[in-house]
């Protein structure tokens, strides 16, 4: 039998919290399951600095991963027989489903922005690259691995396998935002992707959903907007992310200042360098990272240390909401004041923004930016969700957006009472 | 202290005006590969590169009240125009840009239709793929849009024009 037909003698079954189970028939997602750039997916959170907020998100990227399989796996039950669909896609919608998130790495936002690297680069490098993911797609077909990354990166030519994937209602968002509220215990999150499974249908291209499903997929649409703001956007956890982007901001200044360290960044040399490859960056996880900001505490240089200290034990910075249009010159004296403090505002003064971190809120695709959400209607005609729910009508016109000022407020009320700056920068951040 | 805020408002500022948030998008996406300093990061959709970042960013100049956008009613869809306010200027002189000048390369892309931006901004997301490559891809991933060969080779005119101006 061919592989990428062969079938375990007895089902898998992976225990799950979300989905009470994940089923596992194929042999080719078990041995991929199997691989070590998958495994490493366990060391890897899917809420990077979360934890730091909400203690019971300590789940992996593993995790999530197993989830989007398995929401994929029962779609195309669904979809078994149905017109518009090709089985023939199958094994190659749940292995990109699987693999979809491979190539993040630890604290993936963060360290995206600062060594300007994307997960998506990486996730292709490893599915096409010399790597046990590889050779076990290679085994399924030659071109196997080619098509699995195009369809992770949306450049499939069958939109519809895409879209199962990567879509404004899409197995990814189903899964992550149902896992993060459990995860971190909030009541947010929860719609009923039974229901959406069942009026989900394969339209051409796309993947549309029956009017008559229309108010699960509003709670769906309600639960992104909401997990969001009280959750993804939390200002304790972009406080924490705040201060991880300066550690890496500030280690990577020092390494370019021939910085004697006492703990060298070796598994970050390359990082600094902007040439990481592919080894170099598999062999970096949250575990590795953690070792060295715990080490860092220990060196000389008073700000890595300090910033170190902060992440590792939670001393994290306090906030104030800004508002660039009236504040501007506020924020520009506050900077020269830390500076006379002897407080380096580049890593003490930190304005954060809400697209600074871009989780996507629904958009009915005005100009044809992204697509819409669809609604087939009985009569098989195709309804944009806003145009038809007023729900989804008033949030996705709301543009909600958000900035704060981050700096440390302990060492503000360490200063002496009389320190001519110190009642002037806590007047210029309200806290007089 | 928001860099990237101030970068966008130099853009408008720039541009005069631009119209259309396709066109936005893809012309922010083809300066970034002409390597100018614009952070927001990209992905393929469904229409070609496009960045949520950007989209959020602009919302919140528009917020803010630095960058105004106006709302046409084209029928079949909304179309959208942004131009820097006064309040925006006023941002600028507190907060300054490090953007290169690149007022010659914003104007070949305001000359150009959102449908050829749509092009070439695709062509350039598969730099990494040879010629004969990257056009086959084009028939694949748009074939809805229906190039054609001469709209194509216009656009790698077109690519080799901005890089040399860059150059230059």
């Amino acid at each position: 039998m061919a592989y990428r037909d062969e079938k375990l003698r007895e089902e898998k079954v992976f225990k799950d919290p979300v989905h009470r189970y994940i089923h596992v028939r194929d042999r080719a997602i078990w041995d991929l399951i199997g691989t070590r750039e998958f495994q490493r997916l366990r060391r890897i959170k899917q809420l990077g600095t979360t934890f730091l907020t909400f203690h019971g998100a300590e789940h992996s990227r593993f995790n999530h991963s197993l989830g989007v399989y398995e929401i994929v796996r029962r779609i195309l039950t669904n979809f078994e027989g149905r017109s518009n669909w090709n089985p023939e896609e199958r094994l190659l919608c749940l292995a990109a489903a699987l693999l979809h998130d491979l190539g993040h790495g630890p604290f993936s936002h963060s360290f995206e922005k600062v060594f300007k690297l994307d997960h998506e680069d990486f996730t292709k490098a490893i599915i096409l690259g010399d790597t046990e993911i590889n050779q076990i797609l290679q085994r399924v077909e030659p071109k196997f691995p080619e098509k699995v990354a195009e369809v992770i990166n949306k450049t499939y030519h069958d939109k519809l396998v895409v879209s199962l994937i990567s879509s404004q209602i899409d197995a990814d968002r189903m899964d992550y935002l149902q896992r993060d509220a459990y995860f971190t215990g909030v009541s947010y999150g929860h719609f009923d992707m039974e229901r959406i499974l069942r009026v989900m249908r394969p339209l051409d291209d796309q993947v549309v959903i029956k009017q008559s499903g229309m108010h699960a997929v509003e709670d769906y649409i309600m639960s992104r907007y909401q997990m969001y703001w009280q959750v993804y956007f939390h200002p304790v956890s972009r406080s924490a992310e705040v201060i991880l982007s300066k550690i890496l901001h500030r280690v990577k200044h020092l390494h370019n200042q021939h910085y004697q360290f006492k703990q060298e960044p070796k598994h970050f040399l390359s990082f600094f360098a902007g040439d990481v490859t592919l080894t170099d960056y598999i062999n970096l996880d949250e575990t590795i990272v953690m070792y060295y900001f715990q080490a860092w505490i220990n060196e000389d240089d008073v700000i890595l240390s300090d910033l170190c200290r902060r992440f590792t034990n939670r001393k994290l910075f306090q906030y104030v909401e800004f508002n660039p249009k009236q504040q501007i010159k506020e924020s520009i004296e506050l900077f020269q004041l830390f500076e006379a403090i002897n407080l380096d505002p580049d890593y003490y003064l930190v304005v954060d923004s809400s697209s600074d971190l871009p989780y996507d809120f629904y958009r009915p695709g005005e100009e044809g930016e992204r697509l819409p959400i669809y609604l087939l209607t009985p009569q098989d005609e195709l309804q944009e969700l806003s145009r038809a729910s007023d729900i989804v009508e008033s949030i996705s016109g709301k543009k909600r957006t958000d900035h704060k000022l981050y700096y440390p407020a302990d060492l503000i009320e360490a200063l002496p009472d009389d320190q001519p700056e110190k009642a002037r920068i806590k007047v210029l951040l309200g806290l007089e | 202290m928001l860099l990237n805020h101030a970068r966008l408002v130099r853009f408008f500022i720039d541009a005069n005006s631009i119209v259309g948030r396709k066109k936005l998008q893809k012309m922010i996406y083809i300066l970034k590969k002409l390597n100018l300093p614009f952070d927001e990061k990209f992905a393929f959709h469904f229409y070609g590169p496009y960045s949520e970042e950007l989209t959020l960013r602009i919302e919140e100049l528009c917020n803010l009240g630095f960058v105004s956008e106006e709302k046409q009613d084209k029928g079949h869809y909304l179309q959208y125009q942004y131009t820097v306010t006064d309040a925006g200027l006023s941002f600028l002189e507190q907060a300054p840009d490090d953007l290169p000048l690149c007022k010659d390369e914003i104007e070949l892309l305001k000359a150009q239709s959102s449908r050829f931006l749509e092009l070439v901004s695709t062509m350039l997301f598969f730099d990494d793929l040879p010629p004969e490559e990257v056009e086959k891809k084009i028939h694949q991933v748009k074939a809805s849009v229906n190039y054609s060969d001469a709209d194509i080779k216009e656009a790698w005119r077109f690519i080799d024009q901005l890089k040399e101006g860059r150059v230059h």
